[in-house]
């Protein structure tokens, strides 16, 4: 191989991940560019399953437009076989190879289901932080039941460490998602579900309902901000000092259906709150003697 | 007396709704004007409207499809212009509670009035055909599924004008669709259009299984059945389980919204999650009813267009009938995320997966059936090779969603979107085009102008995917679907090209208007005279173009796949010398009326105008019981006038004339 050769070559090899830079250029595909070890996990699943089927489906693409190609009607030197319709070898193959790849595909289906199931703690050595999630018309309700504080539209995280969502809504059903970290799943009123995220990278990411829920859907966004360990407790304490209060009454007015809400910060989060919630005992109609007084008996 | 019906119903405050409005009003007045100054009233209503043949059946139910894909069609423009308008501050020109309809009657209207009639249509003027049958078993419970069918649309299209159509999605998800969060009718009108008209098509099932299982002529044992009727008679067996399930779960929302009941609810018990996996065990198994027939479709097309038997009958009829198994429990699939558990998440991503196999040999079948054989690349097969080229990509989108943690990032987004358009319009939406183009002759009498066919075929193909592979993209960018306004910037672009995507399915449409318009005007010159314009292998090919009211003359007598082939092959004379009297059902018109008064129980219903429904409901009762005593249902069509059509199409021996 001479050196003008070798140039080009080492040129060329320079270019083969272009493709992939253009792809993920400016960071904005959220589901290719995760940020946390989930939303990595399940990207592999897309790469791998896409990869996988390629091998099947690009040679069928191919063919389809080969063939019909080749054995056009105007072809008169191509074979022609009109008889012909069976035969038991190529019929195994063909019903073999997708069985094959599904086979593949159903134990990535088999171990990932089970390892990246949503309720599923991440193991980690750090203690998690578990934040309550109520979806509302049409905002998010973030409370942080350990410092009893509360945030509308606004969800602090700290980087590494394991993040226990707790979610549920006070209203029609409606999906806690966080596209940079991965894994969403249903908010449903009187019902809770979890999702154990964690985010490895700073920064800011969007946050969404990902199913629809009425008029102020498109609006019902919120920031997740993953911080460092320090960050997240300088933020802990600058919410700690927010001037309102959420207790029952302070929900009552918030759970009212508002659109494009702005950030807003609560301390003195009532204890329980959230599992008043869950139990429908806050819902519009509920007197509040009676929430009161389960309230009492609960806590 | 008039319920919750008032003037404020109307939208007149609205320029967008009443423009449409306006547009529609002006269409029907100009129809009923020229039948009025044509003066065919009578032929109108003594041929089409109370007719039990199933080819002009068929064809009705075609042209209420063909209406219905430019009305849904004008949603889909009006859904891509906002989204690739409402970027950062520009809200775009529809505000959320109108995008909201527009989105939910794009489903609603897509699925169940374009979609359903297309494929009922064409088995309809094409089973009995292919099967040797006269007529389909229950030909005046045909014309009611119709009619049925009909007022449904009707009810959808007038919510447009009166009151307003369900913001809760084409599947009414609850609770979102319960009076609490929908106090509205427009819940009620996608509810009682979908009641009527998922009856109807549940009569349509009983209707065509019987007539594929009772009415085959002599010799088609079911393993001598084109793969059309194979495809046709899975599809309805699915029709029969699943949609009772719909008739049920809109009836328990029904009772949840009129009676106060709380099956659905978020309080008192109610179950939400219930809702979901009740729709949707209907739901799947309703887009497997979809696009069965048009897999049967795309195999009469290959081999016919390759001069070739088709490559492994059996392991398509197996394959169809796996899929329509596997169909029915899959379901789950379409909410992984819903918090199931991943021991259940697994066995419904498996069981999802699975179908690709089946579905995978047909697509292997379908290529080998080109092989070695003599490819005519006419429009039907133009849109068979378009769509074996995307549903292949749609089905592995599907198998990468069928993975419950891929899923997770995935479930509602944009990609979700483009996924089921990829097989819904490189599947359904191409094979009814395909099927038209390729049957048209036998249907009308005249093909579908080739030109023009074409270029509409590149409109739609490269259409579908300037619209698509961007909504791809955005899904893995984390864009949900329903969305009337984002500000991220880096979807707009993306959006736009979308946008410009549907705008070249819009010439696309266009040029198949034109080409129906041309075709008809040339009818006289392109004439179908010889019946068989494709050399065809079933017995359709077989009998004149139209097909004559009794189809066939003398019923054939089959001894092998591709009956017509092996006639053919044979040298079968298709003259006959001797004619006998044919039975024939009369065209009557319980159909229409019962048709009729089902659409006014549902308005009714609609707008709480009690005394109205009970007349509408009454009026249903007596006409069915009415017919019940009405003996003149039949009559003999005399060998004289048998003679006589086959006369007209040369189908009579020379000496016998």
């Amino acid at each position: 191989m001479n050196r003008s050769a070798r140039t080009w070559l080492a040129r060329f090899c320079r270019l083969l991940p272009l493709p992939a830079t253009l792809l993920l250029g400016g960071c904005h595909w959220a589901l290719l560019d995760p940020k946390g070890p989930i939303g990595m996990d399940e990207r592999w699943i897309i790469e791998t399953a896409a990869g996988l089927m390629l091998l099947v489906v690009v040679p069928v693409i191919v063919l389809a437009v080969v063939i019909p190609w080749r054995y056009r009607a105007s072809n008169t030197r191509a074979t022609y076989q009109p008889e012909w319709s069976h035969s038991n070898k190529i019929e195994a193959v063909m019903w073999s190879i997708p069985i094959a790849i599904v086979a593949v595909l159903a134990v990535i289906c088999w171990r990932t289901s089970h390892e990246l199931d949503p309720f599923r703690p991440i193991p980690s050595t750090q203690k998690p932080v578990h934040i309550d999630a109520v979806a509302l018309d049409w905002k998010w309700l973030f409370i942080y039941p350990d410092q009893h504080i509360a945030t509308v539209n606004e969800v602090a995280m700290p980087v590494g460490v394991p993040v226990v969502f707790h979610i549920t809504s006070a209203t029609v059903m409606n999906s806690f998602f966080i596209p940079r970290l991965g894994s969403q799943i249903y908010a449903m009123a009187n019902m809770e579900t979890a999702d154990n995220l964690v985010a490895s990278v700073p920064g800011t990411y969007r946050g969404i309902s990902a199913n629809f829920n009425g008029d102020g859907f498109s609006g019902m966004t919120f920031k997740v901000k993953a911080m460092s360990g320090d960050d997240f407790k300088r933020w802990l304490a600058r919410t700690a000092t927010a001037k309102q209060a959420l207790d029952a009454d302070a929900y009552r007015t918030l759970e009212k259906a508002s659109e494009n809400v702005p950030v807003s910060y609560y301390s003195n989060v009532t204890p329980g709150l959230f599992r008043q919630i869950v139990m429908g005992r806050l819902a519009p109609g509920r007197l509040m003697a009676d929430a009161a007084t389960s309230t009492a008996r609960r806590d | 007396m008039f319920g919750k019906l008032t003037l404020s119903a109307i939208p007149y405050t609205n320029p967008i709704i009443m423009g449409a409005v306006a547009f529609m009003a002006i269409c029907v007045v100009a129809i009923l004007g020229a039948i009025t100054y044509l003066g065919k009233w009578k032929y109108l209503w003594t041929e089409w409207l109370t007719s039990v043949d199933h080819k002009k059946i068929g064809i009705m139910y075609l042209i209420l499809a063909v209406i219905m894909l430019l009305r849904g069609f004008a949603d889909a423009i009006m859904m891509r212009t906002q989204q690739a308008l409402a970027y950062g501050s520009n809200m775009g020109y529809l505000p959320p509670e109108h995008f909201d309809q527009v989105f939910s009657a794009h489903g609603t209207i897509m699925i169940f009035f374009m979609a359903m009639p297309f494929i009922i249509g064409l088995m309809n003027c094409i089973l009995p055909l292919q099967i040797g049958a006269r007529d389909v078993a229950f030909p005046l419970m045909n014309n009611l599924s119709f009619w049925l069918t009909a007022a449904g649309a009707v009810l959808v299209n007038i919510s447009l004008a009166v009151g307003n159509f369900s913001r809760a999605g084409w599947l009414g998800f609850a609770p979102l669709s319960e009076l609490h969060y929908s106090p509205g009718v427009g819940v009620d009108y996608w509810i009682w259009a979908l009641q009527i008209s998922g009856i109807g098509t549940t009569l349509t099932g009983v209707n065509f299984i019987a007539t594929i299982l009772k009415m085959r002529a002599p010799g088609m044992t079911l393993m001598r059945m084109p793969v059309f009727v194979w495809a046709s008679l899975c599809t309805n067996i699915l029709i029969v389980a699943a949609f009772p399930l719909l008739t049920v779960t809109l009836g328990l929302l029904t009772m949840d919204r009129y009676l106060g009941m709380h099956f659905f609810s978020n309080s008192l018990g109610g179950d939400p999650m219930m809702y979901i996996n009740l729709i949707w065990i209907w739901g799947h198994p309703e887009v497997y009813i979809l696009i069965l027939p048009l897999f049967g479709v795309y195999s009469e097309i290959v081999p016919t267009f390759s001069g070739k038997r088709l490559f492994g009958y059996t392991s398509m009829v197996y394959a169809t009938m796996a899929i329509a198994l596997l169909s029915l429990i899959v379901w789950l699939h379409h909410f992984f995320t819903m918090g199931n558990g991943a021991d259940v998440n697994t066995f419904f991503g498996i069981t999802t997966m699975i179908i690709a196999v089946p579905t995978g040999v047909k697509i292997f079948n379908w290529l080998l059936t080109m092989y070695r054989g003599r490819v005519r690349l006419d429009t039907p097969m133009l849109w068979t090779i378009g769509f074996l080229i995307t549903f292949t990509l749609g089905g592995m989108s599907g198998v990468l969603l069928a993975e419950p943690p891929a899923d997770f990032v995935l479930h509602n987004s944009l990609f979700l979107v483009a996924h089921f358009h990829n097989v819904i319009i490189g599947g359904v939406v191409f094979g009814v085009f395909a099927g038209l183009s390729y049957w048209a002759p036998k249907i009308f009498g005249f093909p579908l102008n080739e030109r023009l066919g074409r270029w509409a075929f590149w409109c739609w193909f490269v259409g579908f995917y300037v619209a698509f592979m961007p909504l791809y993209a955005l899904g893995l960018m984390g864009a949900t679907r329903r969305m009337d306004h984002y500000n991220v910037a880096e979807w707009h672009p993306l959006f736009i090209v979308a946008a410009v995507g549907a705008a070249i399915i819009f010439v696309g449409i266009s040029l198949q208007v034109a080409q129906v318009i041309v075709s008809i005007a040339q009818r006289e010159r392109t004439r179908d005279l010889t019946g068989d314009p494709w050399n065809g292998r079933t017995l359709e090919w077989s009998i004149p173009s139209p097909a004559p009211a009794y189809n066939f003359a003398r019923i054939p007598v089959v001894r092998e796949r591709d009956a017509f082939w092996d006639m053919k092959q044979r040298g079968v004379d298709l003259k006959s010398s001797t004619f006998v009297p044919i039975h024939m059902p009369r065209n009557k018109a319980a159909g229409f009326i019962i048709g009729g008064c089902a659409f006014v129980l549902a308005f009714a219903m609609v707008w709480h105008i009690w005394w109205l429904a009970i007349a509408g409901l009454a009026g249903v009762i007596v006409t069915l019981i009415r017919h019940a005593f009405d003996d003149d249902r039949d009559y003999h069509l005399g060998a004289d006038e048998v003679r006589r059509v086959e006369g007209l199409h040369g189908r009579v021996e020379a000496r016998s004339m």
